[in-house]
C-alpha cells in the first residue's frame, strides 16, 4: 500500500496524535472519578470505551495479553473451550479488499440481551453501565451466550486455580469483559486501554459516556464512530470508528 | 422386654458407640492458628456465628453496587488468615477449611476466588 | 362416556422388573454421564464457546416438545369430545408428565452449577422467556397432575372436562414458550422469528402424538393386550394432519427467510452448503420426518394397518431427533455477523461456521432422560389404575347409560 518510510512517519504521528488525545483525558477523567470504597456506583456516569480501528496496529496485541494477565486467563491449549474477553477480529472487505481490524469484547449494552434472558438475574447492568454477572446466581445455563450479538461472552468449561485475588471466576460459570470494573471502581482504567496507549497506538479511548467534558465524549463528537449491529438498537457503551 | 424395645436400645447403644468412635479418632478437631496478631473485624463469637452473613451481605453489595470496602472483604478474610507454611486459607490445616471440614459445611467460596492473598492487582491510577 | 375399567399393569414380576432394570441402567449410565460431566466441565463435551448448547440441548427439546403434545389423546377426548380416546386420556396424562420430567432433568444435568438449581426457582427475571418457562413447566406439572387426578377421582369425574381444557390451553401457552426461547433470539439469523412460537405448537402436536402411538403400542404389548387397530388408525390420521402441518410451517418459515436476502447466507448454509444441516434437514426432518410417514399411512395398505401407522410413528420420531439437531446447533455453527459486510476472523473463530461433534457423554446424558420418562411410565403404571382393562373396553360409539362406577 505504502513505502516503509511514509508508514513509518504516519505510525509516530498517530502515536504523538494518540497521546495529545489521550493526555487531556487522563487529566479530566481523574477529577471525575472521586469516588469513595464505600459510595456505590451512581448512574451519573455511563462508562464507556471508543475504539479506533485506524489506529489498532497490525499485528499487536497487548490488548488482548494485558486482558490475559490482568484477569487470570489462562490458555490451556484448547482455544476453542478457553475464555476470551477481549480479541481482535481481522476484517476484509469482499469487495474493495480494504483492510481493518478492532478489538472486540463486551460492548456494555444500555439494553444487554444477555440480561434480557437470563432467568435467574445473575446477569446484570450497573448503575453506570457496566455489564456483568453475578456468578453467585449464574446456573450456568448458557442462554446469554445464545443471545449475545457480539459473541462476547465465554463459559468456564473446566475447574480453574489461581484466580486473581480481584477476579474470581470458576468452573460452570458464564463470564465476559467486566471493563476491569475492579480497577475502574478504584479510579483505573481497563488493562486493555493502558496497555494500548503503552504500546504507543492509543486506539482505544475509556470514559464517562455521560459526561460532556470527557475526552471519549469530546472524541466522539469529532469522530464518526458507531455501535457495533447497530440496527439491533441496543445502545452500547463501546463505539468504534473506521469500521 | 418387648422385643420392638429391645431392638430400639441395641441400635441406640450401636449409634452412641459408632459416633463415640468416629468423635475419637476420625474427625480431626479444626485448627485455628491465629497467625497474624491483632483483633478480627468483628469479635470472635459474632464472626463464627455471622461471618457468612457478613460476607453475603458484602458480597451482593461489591459485585451490584461496587461498593468495596475491606472491612466484611472476602479478600481482607484471606489477607489475615492464610498460613503463613501454606500461604493458603485451604489445606487441612486451613484457617476456612479445617473448621469447615469439622463443621461439616461445604465450603465453595474457593472454587473461584482465590485462597491465598495476592495483593490488589493494580489499578493503577489513570 | 364408556364405561371402562381401569387398573394396573399387568405383567408378572420378571417381566414387569426386566424391562424396568433395563431402563434403570440406562438412567444409571446418563447419570454417570452427568456426574462426569460436572466433575470435569463441559470441556469433556463437544461444546465450547462456539456451539453452547448441544446434543443434550436436542433430547430435552424434543422430549418436552414431545410432552405436550402427548397430552392430544387426552385433550382430544376431553375437550373435543371424542370419547373413543377417554380409555386412554390417563395414560395420555401420565405420558406427558414423565416426558416433560426426562427433558428437564436433561436440561438440570446440562447446566453448568446444576447444584443451583434452586437458585433458579428463586431467582426470577420476568423478561426472561426461559424463568417464564420455569412456571409454565411447573405449572404443566401441577395442571395435568390435577387433570389425571380428576379422571381417576370418581367424585372429581365430572371436573375432568374442564380441567382437560385448563391443560390443553396451558400446554399450548407452554410449547409457544419453548419455541419463543429461540424466536427471541434477535442475534442469530437461523432464529429471529416470531413464528417459531407457533411452529413448536405445530411440531409437538406431531411429536407428541407419534410418541404416543409408539408408547401405547409398547405399553399395551407389555399388558399382553394390543392397541386396537380402529384407534391406531385413527390416531395415524390424526398423525398425518399434525405431521403435514409441520411440513406447511418448516416451508413457510424457510420462505420468508429465503425473502429476506440478509438471510440468504444462513439459509444456504442450513438448506445447501452446511454439510451435515442440510442432509439432516432435507432427509431426516423433510424425507424421513415428513413425506414418508405421510407416504406410509396415506396409502391404502400400509396405512390401515398397525404395523403402518406404527412405523410411521418411528420415522416422525426419528425425523423429529433431526428437525431439532439443525434447529438448535445448526443454528448455531453459522457464525454472528458481528461488522456486517466485512469478512471476519478472529482467535475466537469469529466469521468462520463452527464446529461441532456430539460427545459420549452428552448421548448417554440424553438418552438417559429418555429412559428416565420411560422408566416414570413405567412405575407410574404399575402404581396408579390407568391402564383400560381390555375386557370393557371399546371404542364403539358410547353408550347413553350414566358413568358407572371408574376404577
Amino acid at each position: 500500500m505504502s513505502d516503509p518510510g511514509r508508514r513509518a512517519f504516519l505510525g509516530t504521528a498517530a502515536a504523538a496524535l494518540a497521546g495529545a488525545a489521550i493526555a487531556p483525558g487522563i487529566r479530566l477523567v481523574e477529577l471525575a472519578a472521586a469516588r469513595s470504597p464505600e459510595e456505590a456506583a451512581s448512574a451519573k456516569v455511563r462508562w464507556g470505551l471508543l475504539v479506533d480501528a485506524n489506529r489498532c496496529a497490525s499485528g499487536c496485541t497487548a490488548c488482548v495479553t494485558a486482558c490475559r494477565t490482568e484477569n487470570g486467563l489462562a490458555d490451556t491449549g484448547r482455544p476453542r473451550t478457553d475464555a476470551q474477553w477481549i480479541r481482535i477480529v481481522d476484517l476484509r472487505d469482499p469487495r474493495t479488499g480494504r483492510e481493518a481490524r478492532a478489538p472486540v469484547m463486551c460492548q456494555h449494552c444500555a439494553h444487554p440481551p444477555c440480561v434480557d434472558v437470563c432467568p435467574t438475574g445473575a446477569s446484570f447492568k450497573r448503575a453506570d453501565g457496566i455489564v456483568l454477572v453475578d456468578r453467585h446466581t449464574c446456573i450456568g445455563c448458557r442462554y446469554c451466550m445464545m443471545a449475545c450479538p457480539y459473541k462476547a461472552r465465554s463459559f468456564v468449561h473446566e475447574n480453574l486455580a489461581d484466580q486473581k485475588p480481584d477476579v474470581p471466576r470458576g468452573k460452570g460459570c458464564v463470564e465476559s469483559c467486566t471493563l476491569c470494573v475492579h480497577r475502574v471502581d478504584r479510579g483505573g482504567t481497563p488493562a486493555c486501554v493502558e496497555a494500548c496507549a503503552a504500546a504507543g497506538h492509543g486506539a482505544m479511548l475509556f470514559g464517562d459516556l455521560n459526561d460532556p467534558e470527557s475526552a471519549i465524549a469530546k472524541r466522539l463528537r469529532e469522530l464518526p464512530a458507531r455501535a457495533l449491529r447497530a440496527d439491533l438498537a441496543l445502545d452500547p457503551g463501546v463505539r468504534y470508528a473506521g469500521v | 422386654m418387648p422385643r420392638p424395645l429391645a431392638a430400639f436400645a441395641v441400635l441406640a447403644v450401636l449409634a452412641a458407640s459408632v459416633a463415640w468412635a468416629a468423635g475419637a479418632s476420625r474427625v480431626a478437631k479444626p485448627v485455628v492458628a491465629v497467625e497474624r496478631p491483632g483483633s478480627c473485624v468483628e469479635a470472635t463469637d459474632v464472626m463464627r456465628r455471622d461471618h457468612m452473613r457478613f460476607l453475603t451481605h458484602q458480597r451482593d453489595r461489591t459485585v451490584h453496587e461496587g461498593i468495596r470496602t475491606k472491612r466484611h472483604s472476602l479478600a481482607g478474610c484471606v489477607e489475615c488468615h492464610a498460613a503463613a507454611k501454606t500461604g493458603s486459607v485451604l489445606g487441612p490445616e486451613g484457617f476456612c477449611q479445617s473448621c469447615h471440614a469439622y463443621a461439616g459445611v461445604r465450603l465453595d467460596c474457593f472454587e473461584c476466588h482465590a485462597a491465598r492473598p495476592g495483593g490488589a492487582s493494580a489499578g493503577s491510577a489513570r | 362416556m364408556a364405561t371402562v375399567v381401569h387398573r394396573e399393569l399387568s405383567a408378572a414380576a420378571w417381566r414387569f422388573y426386566g424391562p424396568l432394570a433395563v431402563l434403570a441402567a440406562f438412567v444409571a449410565a446418563g447419570f454417570a454421564a452427568f456426574l462426569y460431566m460436572e466433575t470435569n466441565g463441559h470441556v469433556v463435551t463437544g461444546m465450547d464457546n462456539q456451539i453452547v448448547w448441544g446434543t443434550p440441548h436436542v433430547f430435552a427439546v424434543f422430549l418436552i416438545v414431545a410432552a405436550s403434545g402427548a397430552l392430544n389423546v387426552a385433550s382430544v377426548a376431553s375437550v373435543f369430545g371424542r370419547t373413543a380416546y377417554k380409555p386412554l386420556a390417563r395414560f395420555s396424562a401420565l405420558l406427558a408428565l414423565a416426558l416433560l420430567a426426562g427433558g428437564l432433568a436433561i436440561l438440570v444435568a446440562d447446566l453448568g452449577r446444576p447444584e443451583r438449581l434452586v437458585v433458579a426457582m428463586t431467582h426470577f427475571n420476568f423478561k426472561s422467556i426461559f424463568a417464564l418457562n420455569i412456571f409454565l413447566y411447573n405449572g404443566f406439572f401441577l395442571i395435568v397432575g390435577v387433570y389425571l387426578w380428576f379422571m381417576m377421582e370418581r367424585r372429581m369425574n365430572r371436573y375432568g372436562d374442564r380441567a382437560g381444557l385448563a391443560a390443553f390451553l396451558w400446554r399450548l401457552v407452554l410449547t409457544t414458550g419453548t419455541g419463543s426461547i429461540f424466536g427471541f433470539l434477535v442475534a442469530r439469523e437461523a432464529f429471529d422469528s416470531a413464528l417459531l412460537g407457533p411452529a413448536f405448537v405445530v411440531y409437538s402436536l406431531a411429536y407428541g402424538t407419534a410418541v404416543f402411538l409408539i408408547a401405547a403400542a409398547l405399553v399395551l404389548r407389555w399388558d399382553a393386550q394390543a392397541l386396537d387397530a380402529e384407534t391406531t388408525v385413527r390416531l395415524g390420521r390424526l398423525l398425518a394432519i399434525f405431521v403435514a402441518l409441520s411440513l406447511y410451517v418448516t416451508a413457510v418459515f424457510h420462505l420468508t427467510k429465503l425473502y429476506m436476502t440478509r438471510y440468504h447466507g444462513v439459509e444456504a448454509f442450513l438448506l445447501v452448503d452446511g454439510g451435515v444441516y442440510p442432509l439432516l434437514f432435507w432427509f431426516g426432518q423433510v424425507l424421513v420426518g415428513g413425506v414418508a410417514p405421510l407416504v406410509l399411512i396415506y396409502s391404502p395398505r400400509t396405512g390401515k394397518t398397525r404395523a403402518g401407522v406404527l412405523a410411521a410413528a418411528v420415522l416422525v420420531v426419528a425425523g423429529g431427533l433431526a428437525q431439532m439437531y439443525v434447529t438448535i446447533i445448526g443454528a448455531q455453527a453459522w457464525p454472528l455477523a458481528i461488522f456486517p459486510g466485512w469478512q471476519e476472523s478472529s482467535s475466537f473463530f469469529d466469521g468462520e461456521i463452527h464446529r461441532y461433534a456430539p460427545s459420549v457423554p452428552e448421548v448417554v446424558l440424553g438418552v438417559g432422560g429418555v429412559a428416565l420418562a420411560a422408566a416414570l411410565v413405567a412405575v407410574g403404571l404399575k402404581a396408579l389404575r390407568l391402564i383400560p382393562d381390555p375386557c370393557t373396553a371399546s371404542s364403539s360409539p358410547p353408550p347413553t347409560s350414566p358413568p358407572a362406577r371408574q376404577r
